[in-house]
């Protein structure tokens, strides 16, 4: 499992990608990708194309994201899902709080 | 022994050799190094001395009579066990494979001839760093195992209180099957139901995220909501808004409760089902062995503020016989020896494959064995089968109300006026009930009454004050369309009022309620009407046949928007 990130050149945007098994191990260097900058983002990025699996802790995680991208206004867009991520996105109805791509 | 004194880094060292020249120089080279040394002269003597000396260091020599020096490290080690206890092979052989012999044997280093006193006190010391490295890694491992039992018995405790709070209340009905295996429970599994006070049932299935004792305690305090709002006739859609609410508050973000709940109504022969987050909940019908699925469209309990989360239930029209089932994902997610996942083609072919409605939960069962690899301790998924069909769970109600402390309240009256904006959402009926059953002889038929009351109210709000025809509900799309239609009559309510009247006399032998019931309705023809008609037609859906079982008179008054019911109840006598 390896977390990457990168702002977006104009630093208003931070992609976050998963590679491997999102799941528990992934908790502190996912917190780490995007606490890491001084002042939360205008818009997060989560991208899951190369994530293999994803569990209930992994909502959590992204719960966390959205608590720090600030809540009901946070912008995070959740991109690139494979099928069974999607699956498991869909059945929390994680839709209504991100959104999916 | 020899006379010298024994410093803090002194070892006690093993010679073994069967040369007698070898052995002294070596003796001599150690103990001027400061060692303490045992001297034999053969493989046996060896380990004989091991065993009653306990060196902390071996020098073995490879060729010996007795027993050989590959011989001896082999039964050495196993003396030695866990302690790691170097054993330095000496020969005179230099090539490769006679060397590697050594070590293969065990040895953990070896020393050839002539003998370098250099070289030996360097791998001495080597050797005790790594003995010393082994110890102190065996005492972290032990510290960690009695730390790990510690944890484990105070997870017993701790699940045994959790079993006492979050008891299973009537599951085990006869119409209730479940498999809630230990596992999924201190996973944070969690299975509810209980019956109302109208006899109803409301069942819910809970997965917590997580594992272990973090997720069992946030199921604690939903038991306690689930169970107390249920007594006291709270609605499907109150609980749950409650129980989420106390959820978003008391768990940290990022931990949340997937969950199931439904509402079986015997009476309307409607079941109301909410699924956030769990997978397909399942209706299968009786008459055509259909399943009708019913999927989460939900977010999950504890994510949503108070103020965002409003529950929609979806509703179906149910006979008696009818199987409701709800799985945790853990079932979707128990694996194969080849590692595949029994998935929801299995779970939904057991369905499609099944012959007798009554063998489904046991053919589920008997699927899930077959296919996983873990029995028993592993096991960490829950499944519940509910047969729609009403059980004696009154009786249980009553026996729980009947532990109520003793009051007194018997000659009284109560007045409650409730307008617009409360009509829209407020349920009166728990407080009222409360009132009730603080008349001893009422609380122990409070499950009649709140039946009554319910049916008398909610014939006030959706036919009186909204003007709502019940007929609606009978078709499929109806429900959502008679939700709209009240949803939309609601808003554009205003002037509204239900005036309700409760008032309790004590007679010989018992009590009379009188309860009175006005809305600020059209009120309908009731005069022109058959009272003894079976059916609801022309009365839209006023549960009139019920009422009239159960009360001792029921009339309607002014332009039908007045109804007077009376109860009369007497004592029992013992038996």
């Amino acid at each position: 499992m390896t977390i990457w990130s990168a702002q977006s050149e104009q630093g208003d945007a931070l992609t976050i990608k998963v590679q491997g098994r999102f799941d528990f191990s992934a908790h502190q260097e996912f917190r780490d990708a995007y606490e890491q900058s001084q002042e939360p983002a205008q818009q997060y990025i989560v991208d899951l194309k190369d994530t293999t699996y994803l569990d209930s802790s992994a909502l959590g995680m992204l719960l966390l994201l959205r608590d720090h991208a600030g809540g009901d206004t946070a912008n995070i867009d959740i991109v690139n899902c494979n099928s069974d991520v999607k699956k498991i996105l869909t059945i929390s109805n994680f839709e209504q709080l991100f959104a999916i791509k | 022994m020899g006379d010298l004194e024994k410093t803090p880094d002194a070892l006690t060292i093993l010679i073994a050799d069967d040369n007698p020249t070898d052995r002294m120089i070596l003796a001599r080279i150690v103990q001027s190094q400061g060692h303490h040394v045992l001297i034999v002269e053969n493989g046996l003597e060896a380990v004989d001395a091991f065993d009653k000396h306990h060196p902390d260091l071996v020098l073995l020599d490879a060729l010996m009579p007795e027993m050989d020096g590959f011989e001896a490290a082999t039964r050495i080690k196993k003396l030695s066990a866990d302690d790691l206890v170097p054993i330095i092979f000496l020969t005179s052989l230099t090539d490769a494979d006679s060397l590697a012999k050594c070590l293969d044997a065990g040895g953990d280093d070896f020393l050839t001839k002539p003998y370098n006193r250099i070289v030996l006190k360097a791998k001495i010391s080597a050797m005790t760093r790594l003995r010393n490295l082994n110890r102190t890694v065996l005492a972290q491992r032990d510290r960690i195992s009695t730390y790990n039992q510690h944890l484990i018995r105070e997870q017993e405790v701790a699940k045994n209180i959790f079993d006492n709070i979050a008891h299973p209340g009537c599951v085990d009905a006869s119409n209730i099957k479940y498999i809630l295996s230990p596992m999924a429970v201190f996973n944070g599994d969690l299975l509810l139901a209980a019956g109302s006070p109208s006899g109803n049932l409301l069942v819910f299935l809970g997965d917590f995220t997580g594992h272990g004792l973090p997720a069992a305690i946030g199921a604690m305090p939903v038991a306690e909501i689930f169970y107390g709002m249920t007594l006291k006739g709270f609605a499907m859609s109150e609980i749950l808004k409650e129980i989420n609410k106390k959820l978003v508050q008391i768990l940290p973000s990022g931990v949340f409760c997937c969950g199931c709940m439904a509402h079986l109504d015997f009476r309307k022969n409607v079941i109301s089902v909410w699924n956030g987050g769990l997978p397909d909940a399942v209706l299968y019908r009786s008459n055509d062995k259909q399943v009708e699925r019913l999927p989460s469209f939900n977010l999950p309990l504890g994510i949503l503020k108070p103020e965002k989360f409003e529950v929609s239930p979806k509703e179906f029209n149910c006979h008696s016989g009818d199987r409701f089932f709800m799985c945790s994902d853990g079932i979707l997610e128990e694996q194969n020896f080849e590692g595949e996942m029994y998935g929801e083609q299995r779970f939904f072919d057991v369905f499609k494959n099944s012959t007798d409605p009554s063998s489904i939960f046991c053919d589920h069962k008997r699927a899930l064995d077959a296919f996983r690899v873990s029995k028993d301790q592993g096991d960490d998924h829950s499944l519940v089968e509910i047969i729609f069909r009403q059980e004696d769970i009154d009786e249980s109600a009553e026996k729980i109300s009947a532990s109520v402390v003793e009051s007194k309240a018997r000659d009284w009256r109560l007045d409650y006026e409730l307008r617009s904006d409360t009509l829209r959402s407020f349920n009166p009926l728990p407080l009222l009930t409360h009132i009730l059953r603080e008349e001893p002889g009422l609380s122990l038929r409070s499950g009649e009454l709140y039946t009554i009351l319910a049916e008398l109210y909610y014939n006030a709000l959706d036919h009186g004050v909204l003007g709502l025809d019940s007929r609606m509900k009978a078709c499929s799309d109806g429900f959502a369309e008679y939700y709209k239609l009240k949803e939309e009559r609601f808003l554009s309510l205003s002037g509204a009022s239900i005036k309700i009247s409760l008032e309790h006399r004590p007679e010989p032998g018992g009590g009379v309620l009188s309860i009175r019931v006005e809305d600020s309705g059209k009120g309908f023809d009731y005069q022109s009407l058959d009272t003894g008609l079976e059916s609801n037609a022309g009365y839209s859906g006023r549960g009139i046949p019920l009422l009239h079982k159960l009360c001792k008179s029921l009339e309607y008054q002014g332009e039908g928007n007045v109804v007077a019911a009376e109860y009369i109840w007497l004592e029992k006598r013992p038996a």
